[in-house]
């Protein structure tokens, strides 16, 4: 079996795994990460989305292998370490942001990737934005604000 | 507008489950990783109706990794009923635990692959060679109940699951014929097929340990204390050596709230195999074989007098129940019929509804899952006064039962009181400024020709607990040595915040902050039997064993400080951390020092009292309480793309009081968003074979946060007579929201005489009506 070396959350992490594994498997199994979730495994729910070199991206669209060498950080690098909260998951706990919490991850890494890439967003770039992650609990009102609110809206 | 804030109940406190869930140290049932677990997967039905003629596992089970692969023939003796606790006295599906001899769903498990990896199992599944020779399936509703019609299950006489009626009393009867009355409308409804989607789907980790006979199972469930039952009914475990943990839940709205067929199979074949087993259910197994739900069509009659006045009612209401309904027959229509003329005066009402057996995932529980009454309704309502002439709103003001006519009993029988639907509809109307929105959108029509429309849901909504255990739940609140306090409950939060609102009432009740109160529950081992979460009960229900626990605490640390101050209870009140006495709030003694002595001073206790400071108390719910909304949205039809955007939408809400206010807005919001997504995107869909087409999220279209507008809320609050003054408000979200926007995109499809009757209103749906209205000119 291949082996894969990647940084995770700041820590070389490797490990041998079948070449189908994907990357989220690895993430929950071999590193035991498991704030990464499946929610549909086909790429559409956004659950397992983690940033990929500072990308955001569907871990569960990606092999294991295809992170070979690859820096990912998942939603247990998001805050500071002793559980303090990022601006972003403040803002989600603030605005009640999150009710049943499993799609939660996905949406605290891809709200950080966009506030990185654009710190200003408009609400029709916070609805795009937001419109690759599905929450079935919160109507998505308390995450909408809770990106403003991390905007400094 | 009252309010009844205390320091902790009726304040938008943070939620404590918060960090834990932000920062990704949750733990949901798939991140429960236990040594030596294996892996299951299901080999399912690819076909509706059939006969299995040939399941051959050999390949399956020679495959490297491979443990076992079991099928009804190694399973199905051994089991108990699968039936919910509470409903095993009513006639339900003949449910087995996998298909045998025959099919009758697409998805119908088959047999059960156990493995060392889930990706080993998958490979495994296909190795399994199953013939099944297909047989006509069973799908339209009406047609099931054709004489000579196919028989979904053999063992039946027939494919109908369960009737009720309130029979046509001969008053009504000439009503409905227009004998006495200005005004008949009759109109049909067809609610479509939707599902749950929790985002986490469902799971079980099942540990069994043979040589002490022990099963724990951690399972994403509603209701861990039905799950144990369940559990030990089917793998013959007994109970007092069953334990299920429920970790965090990510989501239920109803599907997790009985143990399905999956789990308990798996429960089983741990039991059998003395391993320990995973599964965890894919989104595609979620879409087609947990529970589908809605699925209604209602025949409904009004009539009237003159000025609009509801006279009698008649719904003829049907219900596919699937093949294996979660929960006996799965359905709610004897709720559909008795509250069928919801918040308005009707002097007679009768009904007929049905449950019928398709070759179909079966029905289960989903967020009001009655809540078709309120759909036939409120459409109706529309219907009849576009009918005879009169605006939807002044309709619902002349026939809404008045505040001061309350307690008002419903044809049915039914004692609605603690409400107020006038006030709520006058408030949604207010808020949504109807009057401007007739003048804007008839300028809109007349100046660029566009469609705008509006439309409300007025409901109430019962939160029953009429069924035992639904009304019950036990608070165990134990004070430590300390002074902070543990409160268990029978549970299972599953996106509530019940860690959270229950700090709160315990807190408020005791006096002490609510940093120092922790919530237990999701553990069958550490809370006393109780009624689980779900059907908008916790408040009402859970938070009021919590008050009934705390005033036995409360009395039992006022004797001891009263002992100590030489005052007489009486004269002692508890607050701020602790007990002083009445007007002199020096003299006071902290509660955190009679924990103390409860437990590690006893000489001080008073002669007599037992050592330690705990107490156990039930509350039992009355049968009905009831909150009550109104939902009010305005949109656009585009008339090119029959697309609908939402332009505004507000809830008018009456759950009493509230304990936390910005949970229950969150509760409303999510209702809506499934209420929106339910009205204008979600569908399942089955071809005329009985396959399930939408088993992708790419074929089943959730609302994204660009579909959800903005939610505007306003409260009213009339408080129950339960010690709290809450009602249950949990499912009402999603039951006022389906009519309010199907009434909106009605009203602005007659502006050019256009009309819709069925569910989702997707821009074909909405096209074809414009269409067809063009064509009549």
């Amino acid at each position: 079996m291949p082996i894969v070396e990647i940084t995770v959350n700041g820590e070389r992490r490797h490990a041998s795994v079948e070449a189908r594994k994907t990357l989220t498997d690895f993430l929950r199994e071999d590193c035991a990460l498991t704030g990464t979730h499946l929610g549909c495994e086909h790429g559409v729910c956004g659950a397992c989305t983690v940033l990929l070199d500072g990308d955001a991206v569907r871990s569960c669209l990606l092999f294991a292998i295809q992170a070979h060498g690859a820096e990912v950080t998942t939603v247990e690098g998001i805050g500071g370490t002793n559980g303090a909260l990022s601006p972003v998951q403040e803002a989600f706990r603030t605005d009640h942001g999150l009710q049943c919490g499993f799609c939660t991850p996905g949406f605290v890494v891809s709200v950080t990737a966009l506030l990185r890439e654009n710190p200003a967003p408009t609400d029709l770039e916070i609805e795009e934005a937001l419109s690759g992650n599905l929450c079935r609990c919160t109507g998505y009102q308390g995450i909408v604000r809770a990106v403003q609110r991390a905007a400094g809206r | 507008m009252k309010t009844s804030a205390g320091r902790f109940v009726g304040q938008s406190v943070l939620r404590r489950e918060d960090p834990r869930l932000l920062t990704g140290r949750g733990r949901y049932v798939d991140d429960v990783m236990v040594p030596g677990m294996l892996h299951c997967n299901f080999v399912r039905s690819d076909v509706a109706r059939g006969r299995i003629t040939r399941l051959d596992v050999s390949a399956a089970r020679a495959l490297d990794g491979v443990v076992a692969v079991l099928t009804a023939a190694d399973l199905n003796a051994h089991a108990g009923s699968m039936q919910p606790t509470m409903l095993l006295k009513i006639a339900g599906a003949p449910l087995r635990p996998l298909a045998e001899d025959d099919v009758r769903f697409v998805g119908d498990p088959i047999a059960l692959v156990v493995a060392e990896s889930r990706y080993v199992a998958e490979d495994a599944a296909d190795l399994v060679e199953v013939d099944i020779e297909p047989d006509a399936p069973v799908l339209d509703v009406e047609r099931a109940l054709d004489d000579g019609a196919p028989r979904v299950h053999p063992e039946l006489a027939s494919n109908l699951a369960a009737e009720m009626a309130f029979p046509i009393a001969p008053e009504l009867d000439a009503l409905l014929r227009s004998e006495g009355a200005a005004h008949v409308v009759t109109r049909r409804f067809v609610q479509h097929r939707q599902t749950n989607v929790p985002m986490e789907t469902r799971g079980i980790v099942v540990e069994y340990e043979p040589a002490g006979g022990v099963l724990r199972a951690h399972l994403s469930t509603q209701n861990p204390h039905e799950a144990k039952l369940a559990i030990s009914r089917v793998t013959g475990v007994p109970a007092h050596l069953v334990r299920v943990s429920a970790p965090d839940v990510g989501g239920g709205f109803g599907q997790k709230f009985f143990t399905q067929r999956d789990e308990l199979v798996v429960a089983l074949a741990a039991r059998r195999l003395g391993r320990t087993l995973k599964w965890i259910e894919d989104r595609r197994e979620n879409l087609i074989a947990s529970n589908h739900a809605r699925a209604d069509l209602g025949d409904c009659t009004f009539a009237l007098d003159h000025d609009g006045r509801l006279l009698g009612t008649y719904i003829d209401h049907v219900e596919d129940a699937g093949a294996y309904p979660v929960g006996a027959t799965g359905g709610a229509g004897q709720l559909v019929a008795m509250l069928f003329t919801g918040p308005y005066k009707a002097p007679m009402a009768a009904c007929r509804t049905r449950s019928v057996w398709t070759n179909t995932c079966g029905r289960g529980a989903y967020r009001g899952p009655w809540m078709f009454e309120t759909v036939a309704r409120e459409q109706m309502v529309d219907e009849v006064a576009r009918a005879i002439g009169i605006d939807p709103l002044e309709w619902r003001r002349r026939n809404v039962v008045p505040t001061d006519q309350l307690p008002y009993t419903l044809p049915t029988g039914l004692t609605l009181e603690y409400a107020s639907p006038a006030e709520t509809l006058e408030q949604a109307a207010q808020m949504i400024a109807y009057d401007d929105f007739r003048r804007e959108q008839q300028r809109a029509l007349t100046d660029n020709g566009r469609l705008l429309g509006i439309g409300i849901g007025l409901y109430v909504e019962p939160s029953t607990g009429m069924m035992d255990p639904m009304g019950t739940e036990t608070a165990v609140v134990r004070v430590h040595p300390g002074g902070s306090v543990t409160v268990a409950l029978g549970t299972g939060s599953h996106g509530q915040g019940i860690e959270t609102t229950m700090a709160q009432v315990v807190a408020e009740e005791l006096g002490i902050d609510i940093d120092d109160v922790a919530v237990v529950q999701g553990d069958t081992n550490a809370t006393a039997f109780g009624r689980g979460t779900g059907g908008s009960g916790t408040a009402v229900i859970a938070g009021n064993s919590c008050r009934l626990a705390c005033a036995e605490v409360r009395a039992k640390a006022i004797d001891i400080a009263a002992h100590l101050m030489e005052a007489a209870p009486g004269d002692l009140e508890l607050g701020d951390g602790s007990i002083s006495v009445k007007g002199t709030p020096n003299r006071k003694v902290a509660f955190a020092e009679v924990a103390r002595i409860a437990h590690l001073d006893t000489a001080r206790l008073p002669e007599g009292m037992g050592i330690g400071l705990e107490a156990t108390a039930t509350f039992k719910a009355p049968p009905f309480s009831w909150s009550n909304a109104c939902h009010a949205c305005t949109v656009e039809v585009d008339r090119g793309t029959g697309v609908v955007h939402i332009l505004r939408y507000v809830v008018s809400e009456d759950c009493g009081v509230m304990i936390n206010p910005m949970i229950v807005e969150g509760q409303i919001a999510g209702g809506v968003a499934q209420g929106i997504g339910g009205t204008l995107y979600e569908h399942v869909v089955y071809d005329d074979d009985g396959n399930p087409l939408t088993g992708t999220f790419m074929d089943y279209l959730l609302p994204t946060a660009s579909e959800v507008p903005d939610i505007e809320y306003g409260h009213v609050e009339t408080p129950s007579a339960t010690p709290g003054g809450h009602k249950g408000m949990g499912e009402g979200g999603a039951i006022g929201s389906p009519p309010a926007v199907f009434n909106a995109v009605a009203d602005a499809l007659a502006l050019v005489g256009a009309r819709v009757d069925h569910t989702p209103l997707s821009p074909d749906t909405i096209l074809t009506a414009l269409t067809e209205s063009n064509m009549r000119g």
